[in-house]
């Protein structure tokens, strides 16, 4: 009830700014005080996504409220885990089993009944697989540009955001009422999962039809931590010649080292490495805190994914390669001797 | 008409390996006298076009578009020499006006999906220089179509009314399926795009471009966007190399990280 008024009055302030033309001094002031975020959280079959919750960690820089949203199967328990996150004041859930696959085909028009209904003025959710095929839908059905992929709140219409594959940042502002905003997880660390005491509420479900059928899936599965939130990782590109050698050499090291592995393009093209494992502009962008690579040499679509990391550490054998113009650790040598030089001594 | 008939949008960017620099006044990258090239996912879009025809399905026709300054026909040449129909550049001037932003090509795209009667969109997933990742998801959304969005592998029934989509997902793939119409964009796995022959690219020069202007769809290209500034990124101190094995372990001990 509650909420719903402080929509309402949020969006009367609003429609009475853009009649009043010229924006009034006490503009920031007035709307920062009734901002109030939606972050979008991801679940599979029942479990909460943590890495998710970085858009949770954002929308807090905003300011104002942070309400949580989950749809699918059984979400009332995903809800009441995530009621439990910092920062979280309430956290809104949809059951209904239409939504767990994530298609953006019924799952943009809930999230839009969903943002109107609450009168947010941001909705936030992760640049992941998820957040960049729902987001933009979501975003036209409302008739507002998206920001994508931002790695910094500059203020509640401004926001940073890496283009040509990071080799340039921009600050951007949006004049759009309702800031629809993808986010990239490395640059806002988790809130803490324990502690908080959101509300949970029901979300109103419009039941949309979607045209398209979800029929299978396949995923690699692997006792490794996750590639994307990974406090190390290890990563081989071209260098290894063959999955063969690809096998023998990084798994091992990852374990010695209890890192995930990543892979270039040229590794994964090759097929030495899953298509999933892939870094860089076009695959995953990950920021450990040790990134060591073996046999990469470096192109500028790899180091978008990885330039980030705390400490970035090489072994090739071509002195040259641009990865050591970035690297603070290099090593110039055969992979093939060093790599399991280092995993002997790792363990 | 029946059939697939195919609109592949394409764009004009900076060579995926030129680097990138910030221009002085800090408002935007330095254009001029850079190697520009149509986008490596839109390459992979043509490709895909292509290929459906070649594997005998009823494809009508494919219809290239770019919307862009007057030098965007390059591209659209290049995806005539690959194989498209025929183009349409839509010419914007986007020194003077900016780039479009995604929601703008959308709605344009939806207005020139009408006018063609199109059925299907084949985008690539993200221009190499702004990297939105947004505006077939935009246009699926515009349309009220199926979206298949990161395609790896499209596979259309003979008939051609059901397509088959594996997609890239974060951790693996996922099986989508789904009647026409559809908005499709590609991953780098969907394909290895061909080069267009001299003679494909003699052939190209005689394909119909049409002319056209935003204003002749009626869509507004006022930015929602302003540009605060652009800056290059910290610039990352190489620390230097170690000698072996023992050096490098020793490092990293002492930074931390192991």
């Amino acid at each position: 009830m509650f909420a719903a008024s402080r929509g309402a009055s949020v969006r009367s302030v609003r429609s009475l700014l853009r009649r009043n033309g010229p924006i009034p001094l006490n503009r920031h002031s007035s709307v920062s005080r009734l901002l109030s975020t939606l972050a979008v959280l991801e679940q599979r079959e029942g479990k909460l996504n943590v890495s998710s919750l970085a858009a949770v960690s954002a929308a807090q820089k905003l300011g104002g409220s942070v309400t949580g949203f989950v749809a699918g199967s059984g979400t009332k328990a995903v809800a009441e885990e995530a009621a439990k996150v910092k920062g979280l004041e309430k956290v809104i859930f949809v059951d209904n089993g239409a939504y767990d696959k994530g298609l953006p085909e019924n799952f943009a028009p809930l999230l839009v009944e969903n943002i109107k209904k609450g009168g947010f003025s941001h909705v936030l959710a992760g640049h992941s697989a998820f957040g960049k095929n729902l987001m933009p839908r979501v975003a036209a059905l409302l008739d507002t540009q998206q920001v994508s992929d931002i790695i910094e709140v500059g203020g509640e219409d401004t926001f940073v955001r890496p283009i040509y594959a990071g080799n340039a940042i921009l600050t951007v502002q949006t004049s759009d009422d309702t800031k629809i905003i993808t986010v990239r997880g490395t640059a806002f660390p988790a809130p803490e999962t324990e502690g908080g005491s959101g509300a949970v509420e029901e979300g109103v479900d419009p039941k949309a039809e979607c045209s398209t059928e979800w029929i299978s899936e396949n995923l690699a599965k692997s006792d490794r931590p996750d590639l994307a939130t990974a406090d190390k990782v290890v990563s081989g590109g071209r260098g290894l010649k063959s999955k063969e050698q690809f096998d023998k050499l990084i798994p091992p090291l990852a374990d010695a080292m209890n890192a995930a592995i990543g892979a270039s393009r040229a590794a994964v093209d090759s097929g030495f490495a899953d298509n999933s494992l892939q870094v860089g502009q076009t695959g995953k962008n990950v920021a450990p805190q040790l990134y060591l690579c073996a046999g990469i040499s470096g192109a500028i679509q790899h180091l978008a994914g990885m330039k980030d990391s705390k400490v970035i550490a090489c072994i090739n054998k071509d002195a040259d390669a641009p990865i050591f113009q970035v690297a603070d650790v290099g090593l110039v040598g055969d992979l093939f001797e060093k790599v399991p030089e280092l995993t002997e001594k790792l363990k | 008409m029946s059939g697939l008939r195919i609109l592949v949008p394409v764009k004009r960017v900076i060579d995926y390996a030129v680097k990138p620099r910030v221009n002085k006044s800090q408002t935007a990258i330095e254009t001029t006298g850079v190697k520009h090239s149509l986008n490596p996912f839109d390459e992979l879009s043509i490709e895909e076009a292509i290929r459906l025809r070649e594997r005998a399905l009823p494809v009508s026709d494919i219809l290239a578009l770019s919307a862009g300054p007057a030098k965007s026909a390059d591209v659209l040449r290049t995806a005539m020499a690959m194989g498209a129909d025929r183009s349409i550049h839509v010419q914007v001037d986007t020194e003077k006006e900016g780039d479009l932003e995604p929601l703008t090509v959308a709605k344009l795209l939806a207005k020139v999906v009408a006018e063609e009667d199109r059925n299907v969109v084949i985008l690539g997933k993200q221009s190499i220089d702004d990297d939105a990742h947004q505006t077939g998801q935009m246009l699926a959304g515009l349309l009220g179509w199926s979206q298949a969005t990161q395609a790896s592998k499209v596979e259309v029934e003979k008939e051609g009314s059901t397509v088959t989509v594996k997609r890239e997902v974060d951790g693996g793939t996922e099986t989508l399926r789904a009647k026409l119409p559809i908005v499709i964009t590609t991953d780098l796995r969907l394909n290895e795009p061909r080069y267009a022959s001299l003679p494909n690219i003699m052939k190209a020069k005689k394909k119909p471009m049409i002319k056209k202007t935003m204003e002749d769809y009626g869509i507004d290209i006022k930015r929602r966007f302003k540009t605060v500034k652009v800056v290059e990124p910290a610039p990352r101190q190489g620390g230097g190399k170690v000698e072996d094995v023992d050096g490098m372990i020793g490092k990293l001990k002492e930074l931390g990280a192991l």
